[in-house]
């Protein structure tokens, strides 16, 4: 079947088109199987895209409608129940494969040369997808919801300068309200995926264009063209099929057997209740604020934190430009740093969650 | 230049001096501008007095003390001559307040809508009659109202306000040696406090009976013993009217046993529970009643009755949050079950029928509103669990795809005996 | 291995393969169906149609002047009334005390809660008796036939 369609595309659009994907090898070795979490990143975002649109036809982003339509949806509408638990459980497992994903390429320091662009593309898609999980957790408008913005966009203000004029930009306003509601959904369904759109373009033409990276103890052998590779088509692509499969198996599952709490309803009056914190993805960074003492130096505690933060990513996105030479020493300390990083994380975030 | 500056001056002068002229209060009280100067005891009337309500009137310290508060100098001022007559007697007071409260043409000048009978209400009191008989220790005007500090009742720092009336009360009444000569109890604040009306009170309701409610503020009595149910009642209507109809109207009004209080006490009225009617430890009934004997029997079977209902109750709430909290809608339901909670709340009110027929007659009905809420829930939940099969169902399909897959690679890459490209 | 055995082992392959091929072929088809079954199910909206935000609560001449109807207002229980003057006013039929439901009374003109007596005015404040609080009120609107009720807005 797949010949006759390659003939056929190749009676319409000639010889050229299709032919570096029916060309394109995987290189085969003992790291091939990071290989397969791009794209089931790109898997999960294409459910969390069509989910959302779902979602998106019975969804009203009004404070007075908001959490009603979300309770409209899970118990009135047909299967309204799977759309938002599939939605709402494969956010936070698109974020984990992203983070695992970027975590892997960094290791594996797929971001060398000639690749440096593609690892720009590729972090600049994961504050994407941060973002994403930020908007999209205020819309059903719960206490949790509602209560963890608060806390969120009141970190903002601690950006030096600015701070003011981003608390009130993200908030559209001095406080949490109806306003916010309708920004956050603004950027959840129109802003982010049009800027999504264009850097995933992006960040899929690089791969594409550069091919798949080997880790650096490959990369003479692959010079040589001693490294045994599959063809994209079909052996790799039936394997990632087969783990695109799974991950549908696990996100029904979930949906079903840990169905998303609808919660209650928001009321802006109430006091915060106790506990509050954000999505565990969020955590290492709330809880790393938390730690700050109120001052460090002449500066302020909240300040120096979001202050370290934004210096931290920007070095993050920068490491292909840092790290000149990968298989020299500096190669080796940034590996170690990056590792550090990741204990740090993991530490916080469960420090963060045992509260 | 210098006319035209030099004639702006005078007239902003001549204008703020004018502007202060005015800004001086109406009619100087010579009293207080001397005694606030003083120290201690004669200093402090003075103080307090400027937030009396009467000095914001623009009464005067003369207007009770007599004397010319005009002039400066003490010898006229205080002179006997100008009726100056210092600190009155106790069992005069009344007498002096009631000189205007009680003068209906002098408070209409003021406020109108104040009542006028305050003396002719206190005579008929117990404070009253025994200050008449003699005895200066009772409670008069000033011990309740203060005497330099007097504020409206709605005034929450009054002493009179709803919120200040137990403590106002309780100076006296709560203090055992100030009581032992009048041999009554001094619990009843402790009590009160202790009680459902106080946390009531105490909770924002201002509308919650304090001590005046039902001892009557100016007339303060105690009811009698065949008044009490008619107190309750002005608030308990239904609670009242039932027991009117219930077996122990009649012989506790013959007995001279005060409804009401006999089992939910007068002060100490805590919130009650269904474990006050019945046969058991904390039972009222127990108290005059055996197990065995007519009213015995009729306690326990309202006591049942109720135990029944709330436990329905309690069943099917439990059934339709964990249905709810799995996302299943059960709305309606959640109306049937308010509608069954109802029905105890009428059946707890139906208990002072003494009636077990009657309380079993509501409680049924309430009954069968539950068990069809828990239906309901139990609906809900099993809409939940085929929603599980679907969901096998799916994974089942999902899991054959996978294993195909599997086969299906395996074999795209099984390496070949005879030179074959890889590709299919 | 001979030429028989090396033939053979192709038609085993490509026998295998069409198996496995008609059986990959309708596993997927099958798991598609599964899943867009629900999405189908999902895009047609449901018979009940609206959120609860807004109930149609009666007719427009359903309810003579004077009288009052219980309608279902979400969770909980409302209250239609139908003033002398023919207008309408709606409030959460659920009584601030202990949460009965309550009634209007034509003769009084007054809301009544019949557990303890309480006592509503027609702007939904207490009159009289234990409840704590006024009953909340929502805003009515008339859509053509239909009286609608609302909660009303909120921040």
């Amino acid at each position: 079947m797949m010949e006759a369609l390659r003939n056929w595309m190749k009676a319409r659009f000639g010889e050229g088109v299709l032919d570096w994907l029916w060309h394109k090898q995987v290189p085969r070795h003992r790291h091939t199987i990071w290989y397969y979490l791009g794209g089931m990143t790109l898997f999960l975002f294409v459910v969390q895209v069509v989910t959302g649109i779902l979602l998106l036809l019975y969804y009203r982003p009004s404070p007075g409608e908001a959490f009603e339509s979300v309770q409209f949806i899970m118990t009135k509408v047909q299967f309204g129940w799977l759309i938002r638990g599939i939605h709402s459980w494969s956010a936070n497992l698109l974020i984990c494969t992203a983070m695992l994903h970027m975590f892997s390429t960094f290791f594996l320091k797929a971001y060398r040369t000639p690749r440096e662009l593609t690892w720009v593309t590729g972090c600049l898609l994961f504050f994407l997808f941060l973002g994403f999980g930020f908007s999209g957790y205020l819309l059903p408008w719960n206490e949790l919801a509602f209560f963890a913005t608060k806390v969120g966009t009141q970190m903002m203000a601690a950006v030096p300068l600015i701070g003011n004029w981003l608390l009130t930009f993200f908030r559209g306003g001095e406080e949490v309200t109806g306003a916010t509601l309708t920004r956050f959904f603004g950027f959840h369904v129109a802003i982010f995926p049009l800027l999504t759109t264009g850097v995933l373009a992006a960040h899929l033409f690089l791969v594409q264009y550069f091919g798949m990276s080997v880790p650096p103890s490959y990369q003479k052998a692959y010079d040589k063209g001693e490294v045994p590779t599959y063809a994209f088509v079909p052996n790799f692509l039936l394997r990632d099929i087969l783990g695109w499969y799974l991950a549908l198996g696990v996100l029904a599952a979930l949906a079903a057997l840990f169905p998303w709490e609808l919660g209650v309803k928001a009321d802006a009056f109430a006091p915060t209740p106790a506990g509050i914190k954000p999505e565990w993805y969020f955590l290492f960074l709330f809880q790393t604020l938390k730690l700050i003492p109120g001052k460090v130096l002449f500066i302020e505690g909240e300040q120096f934190g979001v202050l370290a933060f934004g210096l931290g990513a920007l070095l993050w996105m920068l490491v292909p430009f840092l790290d000149r030479r990968p298989e020299g020493p500096l190669g080796r300390w940034v590996a170690v740093v990056g590792g550090v990083i990741v204990a740090y994380i993991l530490v916080m975030t469960v420090w963060g969650w045992r509260g | 230049m210098r006319a035209r500056t030099w004639i702006t001056c005078t007239i902003l002068l001549v204008a703020a001096s004018a502007a202060q002229a005015q800004q001086s209060p109406a009619p100087a009280d010579s009293c207080r501008t001397c005694h606030v100067m003083l120290e201690g005891r004669l200093q402090e009337p003075a103080a307090q007095f400027e937030e009396d309500i009467h000095a914001v009137r623009g009464f005067t310290c003369a207007e009770c003390h007599g004397g010319d508060a005009r002039e400066e100098d003490m010898e006229k001022s205080m002179s006997r001559a100008r009726g100056f007559r210092g600190v009155p007697k106790r069992t005069e007071i009344p007498q002096l307040c009631a000189r205007c409260h009680s003068d209906g043409a002098f408070m209409r000048n003021y406020n109108p809508s104040l009542r006028t009978d305050q003396l002719a209400q206190y005579r008929t009191s117990v404070h009253g009659k025994r200050l008449a008989a003699g005895d200066p220790r009772v409670a008069v005007c000033t011990d309740c109202h203060s005497v330099h500090r007097i504020r409206p009742a709605s005034s929450p720092i009054s002493s009179v306000h709803p919120l200040q009336i137990p403590n106002t009360c309780g100076r006296c009444h709560a203090d055992p040696g100030y009581m032992r000569a009048y041999k009554i109890r001094t619990d009843q604040l402790t009590g009160y406090q202790a009680s459902a009306h106080y946390e009531t009170l105490t909770r924002g309701d201002l509308a919650a009976p304090t001590c005046a409610t039902c001892h009557g503020t100016h007339g303060a009595t105690p009811p009698g013993v065949a008044s009490v149910e008619r107190v309750c009642g002005t608030c308990h209507v239904f609670q009242e009217q039932l027991f009117d109809q219930s077996p122990h109207k009649a012989p506790w009004a013959a007995s001279k046993i005060a409804a009401c209080l006999t089992c939910h006490g007068n002060h100490a009225v805590k919130r009650t529970s269904d474990a006050l009617v019945g046969t058991g430890t904390e039972a009222i009934c127990m108290t005059c009643h055996s197990a065995g004997d007519g009213g015995g029997k009729s306690a326990e079977r309202i006591h049942k009755a109720l135990g029944v209902l709330d436990g329905s109750l309690g069943e099917a709430a439990a059934i339709l949050d964990r249905a709810e909290r799995v996302g299943m809608e059960v709305a309606e339901a959640r109306v049937t079950l308010s509608s069954a909670r109802e029905k105890l709340i009428k059946a707890r009110v139906d208990v002072h029928t003494m009636d077990g027929a009657k309380v079993e007659e509501t409680t049924q009905a309430g009954l069968k509103l539950a068990k069809q809420a828990n239906q309901d829930g139990q609906n809900a939940l099993a809409e939940h669990a085929f929603r599980r099969k679907g969901l096998a169902l799916s994974l089942f399909a999902i899991a054959f795809v996978v294993v195909c897959l599997w086969l299906l690679i395996r074999d795209l890459e099984r390496p070949r005996i005879v030179n074959e490209t890889r590709r299919p | 291995m001979g030429e028989s055995a090396s033939e053979h082992t192709q038609k085993d392959t490509r026998g295998r393969r069409k198996l496995l091929g008609f059986l990959f072929g309708s596993g997927v088809t099958a798991s598609l169906i599964s899943f867009f079954y629900p999405i189908l199910r999902f895009v047609l909206p449901p018979l009940s149609g609206e959120l609860d935000a807004d109930t149609v609560a009666a007719k427009a001449n359903e309810l003579a002047p004077n009288t009052s109807k219980i309608f279902r207002m979400g969770n909980r229980p409302g209250l239609l009334v139908r003033l002398a003057d023919g207008s309408y006013r709606a409030y959460e039929a659920v009584c601030t005390h202990l949460n009965c439901t309550v009634q209007y009374r034509d003769r009084e003109h007054d809301i009544w809660c019949a557990c303890h007596n309480g006592v509503y005015n027609l702007n939904g404040g207490v009159v009289s008796g234990p409840p704590p609080r006024p009953l909340e009120q929502f805003e009515v609107h008339i859509r053509g036939q239909e009286i609608v009720v609302s909660r009303g807005s909120r921040t």
